[in-house]
């Protein structure tokens, strides 16, 4: 009874706290300093078409690594407790048979999907999307493979191969930039080329791609992992 | 004025959603109207023009870690049975 007053004391709390901050903010009729800068000086000092990319990519680089950083700990971790209970059971696999329809279905879309994913990520600095995006789509069709054949094996050395080296690579271009250029992760040391065509942005779309391969690596992994510990498929 | 009715539909279908992930009993309803969440919210980045977090919604939150979470789900039933 106790606990259920004080819970409803925190909701009340939190309502009239929202209640005042409603009527505080309303929507800001002009961009503050930073924005201000990013719209109105990105397209040149960047030269995205995408604006968004040249936010996450190059102004606020350093926090893209650090959540590729926090994403690459997370799969490594899951991976770490997965194989340790991993080697305790050996009992062979129960599976059960997918349908056809998904199986005929995946083996045609699966492609389309992977496709689509190098897509988002290479054209990260063009259109909506980017690295991460890129990656998760990639992941997903790594699941939709999966699901349709439960004991395809997926090489993990191939994806621990791609996730390094993509993730070295990474650092690599952004120690390039402290170099050649501005700072870390600074993209103009490659040539900025026309605005809003493939090969322009400098380093965006390189450090988009290895993006893309990490996030996709790491999130692959995860799932495969998750998948092949299962003794009972679902 | 449609953007707005679409608006406040999805909010309530959102909300509805996320009662139900917390208060049903069954597991499985509950991760499947988590991943609706994510559907919905998804939706509503891309009325609220931010197509980039749209994306990213759409794939993980509503994708991958449903699927995640159904792994783990499985994983855990087979678990109890073993310790049962």
């Amino acid at each position: 009874m106790l606990k259920k007053i004080f819970f409803l004391l925190v909701l009340a709390g939190f309502a009239v706290m929202l209640f005042n901050a409603y009527g505080l903010s309303g929507p800001d009729q002009q961009l503050n300093d930073v924005a201000a800068h990013y719209a109105e000086k990105g397209p040149q000092e960047v030269g995205a078409a995408n604006l968004v990319a040249s936010v996450i990519v190059t102004y606020r680089g350093l926090d893209t690594l650090g959540e590729v950083t926090i994403l690459f700990l997370a799969a490594s971790i899951i991976g770490f407790f997965l194989k340790a209970r991993r080697d305790n059971q050996r009992a062979p696999k129960q599976v059960r048979k997918t349908s056809e329809i998904l199986e005929t279905a995946a083996k045609v879309i699966t492609p389309v999907i992977f496709l689509f994913g190098i897509y988002v990520f290479i054209n990260g600095h063009l259109t909506p999307g980017g690295g991460f995006q890129g990656g998760a789509i990639i992941a997903s069709g790594l699941v939709l493979m999966l699901l349709a054949n439960p004991v395809k094996k997926i090489n993990h050395n191939i994806i621990r191969v791609i996730e390094s080296i993509s993730g070295f690579s990474f650092i690599l271009l952004g120690i390039f930039g402290l170099l050649l250029a501005g700072g870390f992760l600074d993209n103009a040391f490659l040539p900025l080329g026309d605005f809003g065509t493939l090969l322009s942005a400098g380093a965006v779309p390189l450090i988009y791609i290895f993006i893309g391969l990490k996030v996709g690596a790491e999130l692959s992994g995860i799932v495969s992992n998750l998948q092949e510990t299962q003794k009972e498929q679902i | 004025m449609i953007l707005k009715l679409i608006a406040i539909v999805l909010a309530l279908a959102i909300l509805l959603m996320g009662v139900i992930a917390v208060e049903n009993k069954k597991l499985v309803v509950a991760v499947i109207a988590a991943g609706v969440v994510s559907l919905f919210a998804s939706v509503f980045y891309l009325l609220l023009a931010a197509p980039d977090v749209a994306m990213t919604e759409a794939a993980i939150g509503s994708g991958l870690s449903t699927i995640i979470f159904f792994y783990v789900l499985n994983k855990i039933k087979k678990d109890r049975k073993d310790h049962a």
